[in-house]
């Protein structure tokens, strides 16, 4: 009984083919076995939120799936939020407004609202407050995460628009 | 996380086979977001693990005015509330599965998962048995419909036979004027497991002001949910208002057997079960007055 197993899986849009354990999560097979160590691990048990990646177009917590799972799926991990061009519109509106201190949170928290911003492209203040629930951040006291947020939906609509 | 083979089923009869041969050696995942917590935490030690969610029946979500809504075992709950007629019809049931952990855990989380953990805190139960919703279990002799209200016995364990899966939840067509509601209290909004939890369902007359049949079951106050006949019961021919309310919150409070543990009193428990199923009833009543 062999309990590695190959796996194909798009990651950031490239193929990419790993051998996992069928025990690791899929955050373990990130951070150790394709070395994207973006993606955090605070709690691994769910509740914390640093480990957050888009799978399939779904936020999901990546200490929450096993590697095995994601045969022939796509994922969007911190790594691809960026683009050659540059910072995403979240990533630079965090920096201006200094949405993070220790930033171990900040990797989960932008995933969580690329994906927010994805499906709803322009929320009010309790959407993004109700929609990081599931992103603990010991530091920042959420205030300026949200506005941070909040900035970039406005920037992005107008880029939309123009 | 101890070893295991990971077995990615594509029919319910191979699943079913698996469980047959392996018994309590082998453990089916739906979303994991139980399972995977229990096998790091060493509290399950399957060697083998059946991934059910390449089998395309337990992926249904259907509905229609006859049969009623199918949720197949491995839906994860933002699916249930991405469709416009579920939550247009069963207000109730996205009530529950809204309340999950947050967006990212029901992004996989299925109420499958959710009714076969069979936690006595688990949010969707209640609501299920509120609708009167039917678990479709197959195993090696066929096909058999346990009602969501009698699935759980005991904390963790279910009516389901080491051979069984559940396939689906079929919640039937709603009769016209009724609607579900589910209430749960937690200290914080979100990601949070309910100190009590209420799931209700009223059908009112034509002229919308008696009640024609209600449902009420519990959450968290007792080593399963809940099902309180009586308390439903006791609303049926009643006039909505105060009076009926207060009456079936009461037999509710009484039917409930809390105990004290870290996440509340018994005695703090029993007053919130009147207060969250006065508090339901009304939600359920103006929805379906609307
Ligand atoms: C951070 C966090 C927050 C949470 N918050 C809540 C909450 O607010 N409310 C709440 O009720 N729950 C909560 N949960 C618990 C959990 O998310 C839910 O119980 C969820 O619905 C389980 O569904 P799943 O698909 O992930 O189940 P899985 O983990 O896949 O399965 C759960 C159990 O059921 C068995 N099983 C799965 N499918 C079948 C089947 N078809 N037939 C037979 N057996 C089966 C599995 O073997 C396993 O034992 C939370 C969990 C986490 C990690
Ligand atoms: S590490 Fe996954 S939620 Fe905390
Ligand atoms: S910035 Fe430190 S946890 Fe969020």
């Amino acid at each position: 009984m062999s309990n590695k197993t190959v796996v194909q899986a798009t990651i950031n849009g490239e193929e990419v083919e790993f051998l996992c354990e069928t025990r690791q999560s899929l955050l373990e097979v990130l951070r150790d076995v394709l070395r994207l160590t973006g993606t955090k691990e605070g709690c691994n048990n769910g509740n914390c939120g640093a480990c957050n990646v888009i799978l399939e177009g779904v936020l999901v917590n990546s200490c929450l799936v096993l590697g095995v799972e994601v045969q022939g799926k796509s994922i969007t991990t911190i790594e691809g939020i960026a683009s050659p061009q540059g910072l995403h519109p979240l990533q630079q509106k965090f920096l201006e407004h200094a949405a993070l201190q220790c930033g171990i949170c900040t990797p989960g928290v932008l995933v969580s609202a690329k994906a927010l911003l994805d499906r709803h492209p322009h929320p009010s203040e309790h959407e993004v407050r109700h929609w990081l629930a599931g992103n603990l951040c010991r530091c920042t006291g959420y205030d300026k995460i949200v506005h941070a947020i909040l900035d970039a939906a406005d920037v992005m609509s107008a880029e939309v628009t123009k | 996380m101890q070893a295991f083979e990971y077995i990615p089923a594509t029919t319910v009869n191979e699943a079913i086979a698996i469980l047959h041969q392996q018994g309590d050696q082998a453990r089916l995942i739906s979303g994991g977001t139980d399972l995977i917590v229990q096998l790091r935490e060493g509290r399950r030690k399957p060697k083998i693990v059946v991934d059910i969610k390449r089998i395309p029946e337990v992926n249904q979500l259907s509905y229609n005015l006859i049969d009623g809504l199918t949720i197949g075992a491995a839906v994860p709950c933002y699916k249930l509330y991405g469709s416009a007629v579920i939550k247009e019809t069963y207000p109730g049931l996205i009530d529950a599965a809204s309340l999950i952990g947050g967006v990212q855990i029901q992004g996989r989380a299925t109420l499958g998962g959710n009714l076969c953990n069979a936690s006595p805190a688990a949010d969707s139960i209640p609501a299920l048995i509120a609708h009167n919703a039917i678990a479709v279990v197959a195993g090696m002799n066929g096909e058999r419909h346990i009602p969501v209200q009698d699935f759980c016995t005991s904390p963790g364990r279910t009516q389901l036979e080491p051979d069984e899966m559940l396939v689906s939840i079929q919640v039937p067509a709603p009769r016209a004027h009724s609607y579900g509601a589910y209430l749960r209290f937690t200290p914080r909004n979100e990601m949070d497991i309910a100190v009590v939890g209420v799931g209700v369902w009223v059908a009112l007359d034509d002229t919308r002001v008696v009640i024609t049949a209600a449902r009420i079951a519990l959450g968290a106050v007792g080593p399963t949910p809940l099902f309180v006949n009586e308390a439903g019961a006791s609303l049926v021919g009643q006039p909505i208002g105060s009076q009926a309310i207060e009456k079936a919150a009461l037999i509710a409070q009484l039917a409930a057997k809390p105990i004290t543990d870290m996440r509340g009193s018994a005695e703090q428990r029993r007053h919130l079960v009147a207060v969250l199923t006065r508090r339901a009833l009304d939600s359920a009543i103006a929805r379906a007055s609307a």
